[in-house]
């Protein structure tokens, strides 16, 4: 028998609200918002009250993929990149850097998200960034 | 205080009573809910006290009926105040839990914490440690917020809590941390009752089916209250349904052990107690 909590920070917005994640013979069973977190004083959205859900989640993308025929395939790292480069290289000499847009995530750490932007304007050429999260 | 408690707990794992203990503990500079094995030193434990006695209450029955279920047979020690008692009576009568597998292990809580809760009983049966302060003072707050609100004729209480429930972010917060709410399928979820994915909230549905829903089990905790980013009053709103339930059947959800809901028994209503 191992029941734990975790606590950790919410991916779901920049708010950060603490959470512990109820963790149950290693699995993930469910969320109690931080009572004496300064952010969020025990409260959560709908978002962050179900957390626990999508870490486990059968729908979760857990190889990279690519569509080959109309059919989406499971192909190695090196493969997507390969794909992914070669791919954005071509827009980019075919149409100009703003032809090509990205979006991150909430659900990454600062410092990956930094380096997106950094890849696409210094990288790319392009301002053509956004964010899940912007609310 | 909480010696008596350590001491407590250190003897039930002594005498074998106990597979593990669901408690607080101090962890990250936070205030957690904690399981304590057997050979654990109970190193950082707190009984949820942090700027002001009971700041930092969780709902540790809830995590209960969870271990519970995963592991019937064994048997849990808990940390309970008097409104943790009277959440486990109550889970005792809903089934929830065995009264053969749980040893709460109880706390008083101070006069003070008790009147701000407007208690019915700050104190639980199985009291440790702590001193026993009668409710006298903090019942009869609670029926003074009561009839504040009965003072206001039916037009404008009835405004008063739709601005209340437009506030919603429907976050489900109310029910998700209410050691009471247990049902695997929910009201709540069901569409021909509350539309998904909308906002505004079904006005008054979404409140007044959870209400419902409490009348014969809301035990007062007021995690609810402390749960709900819009500050909506909902311990206000279950108190008045608890008061009709006492009113009209005489029964006060968690308060006896043994006791049984006038809303799943059938035949004649029982006999008001007269008050």
């Amino acid at each position: 028998m191992d029941y734990q909590n975790i606590l950790t920070t919410c991916t779901y917005c920049g708010c950060g609200c603490n959470f512990f994640l109820e963790v149950l013979d290693g699995k993930l069973v469910g969320t109690i918002p931080c009572k004496t977190s300064p952010v969020n004083e025990g409260k959560l959205c709908i978002k962050g009250w179900n957390v626990h859900q999508f870490v486990q989640s059968e729908n979760r993308l857990t190889h990279p993929m690519i569509r080959k025929n109309g059919v989406l395939e499971k192909v190695s790292w090196d493969e997507a990149f390969d794909y992914t480069a070669s791919r954005l290289s071509e827009i980019k000499a075919e149409k100009g850097s703003d032809a090509i847009g990205f979006l991150t995530s909430a659900k990454v750490t600062n410092e990956e998200n930094y380096l997106l932007q950094k890849f696409a304007r210094a990288g790319v050429g392009t301002n053509n960034i956004d964010h899940c999260a912007r609310l | 205080m909480i010696d008596m408690v350590k001491e407590k707990i250190e003897a039930l794992f002594k005498e074998k009573k106990i597979a593990g203990f669901l408690g607080l503990r101090e962890q990250n500079g936070q205030v957690a809910p904690h399981l304590f094995m057997e050979g654990q030193a109970l190193e950082g434990m707190c009984l949820g006290d942090r700027k002001i006695a009971g700041d930092a209450r969780y709902p540790l029955n809830k995590i209960l009926v969870t271990l519970a279920r995963q592991y019937p047979e064994e048997t849990f020690g808990i940390l309970a105040r008097g409104c943790d008692e009277r959440g486990l009576y109550g889970l005792f009568r809903l089934n929830q839990l065995d009264p053969d597998k749980v040893i709460a292990v109880g706390i008083a809580c101070p006069g003070d914490l008790a009147l701000a809760c407007e208690c019915k009983k700050p104190f639980p049966e199985a009291l440790v440690a702590g001193e026993k302060i009668q409710a006298g003072d903090s019942i009869k707050a609670g029926r003074e917020t009561l009839a504040a609100m009965d003072t206001l004729d039916l037009d404008k209480r009835f405004s008063f809590w739709k601005n209340q429930f437009s506030k919603c972010v429907k976050c489900y917060g109310c029910r998700d941390i209410c050691p009471m709410c247990f049902c695997r399928e929910c009201s709540l979820e069901c569409e021909d009752l509350v539309s998904k994915g909308d906002l505004p909230v079904d006005i008054p549905v979404f409140h007044l089916t959870r209400a419902m829903h409490m009348a014969d089990r809301c035990v007062d905790c007021g995690l609810c209250d402390e749960a709900c980013p819009a500050d909506i009053p909902l311990r206000l709103l279950y108190k008045k349904t608890a008061q009709i339930m006492d009113i009209e059947f005489g029964f006060t959800s968690g308060i006896n052990k043994d006791e049984r809901s006038p809303l799943s028994m059938m035949g004649p209503a029982p006999k008001k107690v007269a008050k």
